[in-house]
């Protein structure tokens, strides 16, 4: 094990204020059980679970609530005792709407009848030894806890973690570079959780056949990069902790791995693992060792809770499914009214129009903020400064692919290869005209892939016409 | 009747939520900013005349502006700055003590013609300010070309001359026309040709900002490292204006980049955002462009002069070069 | 004199020849008939019919691989003249017209916060869910007026009005529209219900003054269930548009106030 400094520098990306100072020194607290849970059936990438229970259902801690609906989904469980009050569609933070379990947390399940017993809920799993497990065990484990990736994006991590036969997973990087601006919960995962995430590498080192591992840390986090020197001083095999230079994408993966081992992953489609590597957060990592160890599935998870219009920013342990304005009254309230609520960061966040929103396994921060910190995006023309080609750590030209787009020309955005754009906000970031790039990127992917979807819902049309 | 509104009213955008506070109108501000030197250089050595054209330029500049925003009926943009650095521009490329009226003229054209009618600020071809002066030197050749000596009230028998490049020019004009030149011609003619010290510091005929050499190197070196300019474009450009006057022989390399021109269009004509390559290769192509037309005007044209021109031919060549040097993503096969 | 004359003679002879050659090896031979059909079609390239312009559809009719009365812009009389040309029967059509079902204007319908971004239903819808509190509701932010080739929708106080006497029925807006409450119906059918909320009364009410809360009472007025005026769809009533109702007085009785006479024609064109 060495620590090394970092010998590949992406071009681009730029430095946010990162605020972090507001919740870097605060320990993490768990949070008491809300009296209400929201618990989506979408919490991560891919088709929401199929939900298994109806108002009215007593559930227990550690319930299978929601099935794993098709190859890239991850299940759900109850992340508390409860009676279902409702199984509705609720607006998710990401503005889409999904079936969601509403839990009553103060109806505790009632002693199993035995006259009359209802279904018997499926127990907490149970512990299991990772070393002598199977690499099949395992990754039904990381299944069955409903883990999937708790940096934001939330791919599930048992299809991460098994890559189809072909491909060789050479490196497993470990982001803990946490570069959005407020959020310091990776950070405090690394200071406080540091045995558990050595112990949830390992397991997937294991899982994975035993690929190097590379832990990737911005030098801006001195802290937490001693706390992983020393947790991981004495572990065997090819592990490295490489400290990246301050800069804002750095946790994005394409340019994670880039500078930790220097590959360049292709365009999409291609994957990491189709250069060899493997990334995971390191919420993710410490999830996977609870799971195996102690059997404790995906219930709960870290989240700042920041801003200026906070009255106590924390990091909080607090269920999947806690409602914003539980978190924000755990916190002490709020300061003054915010002009402004993000589920996540200021950079890739997601403004939310309601406290009455539910964090989900992915939600790493919630910032309120008032109006001083707030921004107006305006419609100014695009003067050609190009802060924003020089800011996209894609080397794409924003300037061009904004421009096109206002002008409803998304076939011309994606000759400028606007797909390959990975929504950084670097661009926005530093446009002196406030033009809404970002978004303007956004919206021609989304035209894009509705019709890619439509064409191949035609194509698939035609080949079953044709079939008759 | 409508429903009570939620307490919460949040504001719903796109991320990021985060920004870097630049402006357009604190980078307008930069630029008026580093032009202050020049333009104080100016006004030293050309008197109240500096001081009548560019109070001239800038209120007609902005006054332009507001009209025409009020004819479009878009909002007013004067907040933004851009009129007065336009009309800033205008002024220090003009010759002291030209009629004002004309002056008047030249930046409704700057304003009226080469920004608004293309949509205001952004959507313009070319350099505004440049094209304005291009109107006007083909509009009123002869006051666009009578310069004031600096300190001209001090020698009021002889208040206009011929600028260096002028000189140079009739100078290697007769050389080529005979092979033998005569020494008296060459004499005559040197002694138009300033020495170093005066053309750093600006002590040479010219237009109102392009005399001195040390305030516009000032201003450049405040806008680099603003970052508001990147160094691509002005050193490609005095680099070749550089090494093509040491090939192709004539005025004297440093002249060739000192006098005239040169460093005000380098450094802030050329640089103009709107009109120059958004991207580090296009600029640097940019740069030589513009650095090589002037010095083929400057040779085989008929002005002495051809910095103006050469920009707004690159101008126009600009949405060309912007399309040959797109970025290649991150991770696109080479 | 005379050598420029024979000159000239010459290369226009030799120009002619060669054009008369061409015309006779290389011309493409084409059906007629798809030139008639597409001077018949209104010329409006609107892609409503499912075809790439008014000339694919032609060649699609012409080649018999497309029904004759998918020109929603054309309507009948374009049908007929179709088939007369191609002597097959014209498959009777109504003439439909979009109608967004909305009527939650900004003094009436809640907003749940500030929208700052780029002016599109579809990226609004994408942040934060759209700014309007009900999630049927049209958001205003002109997707549809955008894709309308003829410039038939406008905005008006936050909802997108579509002039009837301009809308050609293509459909471009029911698939831009990201809340899918814009609907083509027929042309002749004077009373809408102008909601697309299907939940129940009170949740609607909490989001918008005009909502349908399914009280059933412009079915009751109408006649009763068994007229068939009206059918539900949760909370919802919709307009059986093929048994559509003619008594305006149900508009008036609607307590919610969500129903409209011909609100089309308030777009002010």
């Amino acid at each position: 094990m060495k620590t090394v400094k970092s010998n590949f520098k992406f071009k681009g990306g730029v430095h946010p204020d990162y605020n972090k100072e507001l919740a870097r020194g605060k320990a993490i607290e768990r949070m008491p059980v809300p009296a209400e849970l929201v618990v989506s059936m979408s919490q991560h990438l891919g088709a929401p679970a199929k939900c298994l229970v109806k108002a009215g259902d007593f559930v227990t801690r550690g319930q299978l609530i929601g099935e794993k609906n098709g190859f890239i989904s991850v299940c759900v469980r109850a992340p508390a005792a409860g009676m279902v009050k409702a199984v509705e569609k609720r607006l998710g933070p990401a503005g889409g709407m999904a079936d969601a379990v509403i839990l009553d947390t103060t109806q505790p399940p009632p002693p199993p009848n035995p006259i009359n017993p209802v279904k018997t809920p499926s127990p907490i799993l149970p512990p299991l030894d990772w070393k002598t497990a199977s690499r099949e065990e395992l990754l039904s484990r990381v299944e069955q806890a409903g883990i999937c990736g708790m940096g934001g994006a939330g791919f599930p991590t048992a299809v991460k973690l098994n890559p189809p036969p072909t491909k060789r997973c050479e490196y497993l990087v470990l982001n803990g570079a946490e570069c959005e601006p407020y959020l310091t919960a990776d950070f405090r995962v690394m200071l406080e959780r540091a045995d558990r995430i050595r112990l949830g590498v390992e397991i997937m080192r294991k899982v994975l056949g035993g690929p190097a591992v590379r832990i990737a840390i911005e030098a801006n986090k001195p802290e937490a990069i001693a706390a992983m020197e020393k947790a991981f001083a004495d572990i065997e095999g090819n592990v490295e902790i490489v400290v990246l230079p301050v800069l804002y994408p750095q946790g994005s993966e394409k340019h994670q791995i880039y500078a930790t081992v220097g590959r360049v992953v292709p365009e999409p489609p291609a994957l990491p693992i189709d250069v060899g590597c493997v990334v995971e957060n390191v919420g993710t990592a410490a999830a996977i060792a609870d799971a195996v160890e102690k059997g404790e599935p995906l219930l709960e998870r870290v989240t700042t809770v920041s801003g200026d219009a906070v009255a106590e920013p924390k990091n909080v342990l607090a269920p999947s499914g806690t409602k914003y304005s539980d978190l924000v009254a755990f916190c002490g309230g709020e300061k003054e009214p915010p002009a402004k609520v993000i589920s996540g960061g200021t950079m890739m966040g997601f403004a939310v129009s309601s406290l009455e929103i539910a964090t989900t396994k992915t939600t790493s921060g919630l910032l309120l903020l008032s109006k001083r910190r707030v921004f107006q995006y305006a419609s100014g023309a695009c003067i050609g400064c190009g802060r924003c080609v020089r800011a996209c750590p894609m080397n794409l030209n924003p300037a061009l692919i904004s421009r096109v787009v206002d002008a409803n020309d998304i076939k011309a955005a994606e000759d400028a290869h606007v797909m390959d754009c990975i929504e950084c906000g670097a661009c926005s970031f530093g446009c002196p005209a406030y033009r809404t790039i970002t978004q303007s990127c956004r919206r021609a992917k989304n035209s894009i892939r509705a019709r890619i979807a439509a064409e191949k819902a035609k194509a698939a049309a035609a080949a079953a016409k044709e079939a008759k | 009747m409508k429903p009570k509104e939620t307490a919460e009213h949040y504001i719903l955008s796109s991320s990021p939520h985060a920004h870097g506070r630049a402006s357009v109108s604190r980078i307008m501000l930069d630029v008026i900013i580093a032009l202050l030197p020049t333009t104080a250089a100016g006004i030293w050595f050309f008197g109240m005349p500096a001081v009548w054209t560019i109070a001239t330029c800038v209120s007609t500049c902005i006054v332009t502006e507001a009209l025409c925003r009020l004819a479009m009926k878009r909002e007013n943009t004067i907040g933004d700055l851009s009129a007065v650095v336009t009309g800033l521009l205008l002024a220090l490329n003009l010759p002291a003590g030209l009629p004002l009226w004309m002056a008047v003229v030249g930046s409704v054209f700057a304003i009226g013609v080469a920004k608004q009618v293309f949509g205001g600020i952004g959507m313009n071809p070319f350099n505004p300010a440049l094209a304005a002066r291009a109107f006007m030197l083909i509009s009123f050749t002869g006051p666009m070309t009578t310069w004031l000596k600096p300190f001209w009230w001090k020698t009021p028998e002889a208040m206009t001359t011929a600028t260096p490049l002028a000189v140079m020019k009739t100078w290697f004009g007769a050389e080529a026309m005979s092979s033998a030149t005569p020494h008296g011609l060459c004499n005559a003619a040197c002694k138009g040709v300033p020495g170093l010290w005066d053309m750093a510091v600006g002590n040479i005929p010219g237009c109102i900002g392009e005399v001195s050499a040390i305030a516009l190197a000032i201003g450049a070196a405040y806008l680099l490292f603003r970052k508001v300019i990147t160094w691509h474009i002005p050193v490609a450009f005095i680099a070749t204006v550089f090494v093509y006057s040491l090939i192709a022989g004539g005025a004297p390399a440093t002249m060739q980049v000192l006098t005239g021109g040169v460093l005000i269009g380098a450094c802030f004509m050329a640089t103009d955002y709107v009109t120059s390559p958004i991207t580090a290769k296009g600029k640097l192509i940019f740069g030589c462009g513009c650095g090589l037309v002037c010095m083929l005007i400057r040779q085989f044209g008929s002005y002495p002069e051809g910095c103006s021109f050469a920009i707004l031919i690159m101008n126009a060549v600009c949405p060309l070069i912007n399309r040959w040097t797109q970025p290649k993503p991150f991770g696109a096969k080479k | 004199m005379t050598i420029a004359i024979a000159v000239i003679a010459g290369v226009g002879l030799v120009a002619a020849v060669a054009l008369a050659v061409a015309d006779r090896y290389l011309s493409v031979k084409e059906d007629p008939r798809i030139g008639m059909v597409t001077a018949a079609l209104p010329g409006a390239n609107c892609g409503g019919c499912g075809f790439a312009g008014c000339d694919g559809y032609a060649r699609a009719l012409v080649a018999g691989t497309a029904p004759n009365g998918a020109c929603a812009a054309g309507g009948d009389a374009c049908a007929k003249e179709i088939a007369k040309i191609l002597g097959v029967e014209a498959t009777a059509t109504e003439r439909r017209v979009a109608l967004v079902k909305c009527c939650g204007t900004r003094s009436e319908a809640i907003r749940v916060g500030d929208y700052n971004g780029i002016c599109d239903c579809n990226v609004a819808a994408s942040t934060a869910g759209g700014d309007k509190g009900c999630r049927y509701g049209c958001l205003g932010y002109g997707a549809c007026a955008n894709v309308c080739p003829k410039g038939a929708i406008s905005i008006h106080d936050g909802l997108a009005k579509v002039d009837k006497r301009l809308c050609i029925g293509c459909g471009k807006c029911v698939t831009a529209c990201p809340k899918h409450i814009i609907e083509l119906v027929p042309a002749s059918a004077t009373i809408h219900v102008l909601c697309a909320n299907p939940d129940k009364g009170p949740a609607v009410r909490k989001v918008c003054g005009v909502g349908c809360m399914g009280c059933h009472l412009c079915e009751k007025n109408s006649g009763g269930k068994e007229a068939g005026h009206f059918e539900f769809q949760g909370f919802l009533a919709k307009v059986n548009y093929a048994n559509p109702p003619d008594d305006e007085q149900i508009v008036a009785k609607c307590p919610a106030k969500c129903m409209s006479v011909d609100p089309h024609f308030e777009t002010g064109h």
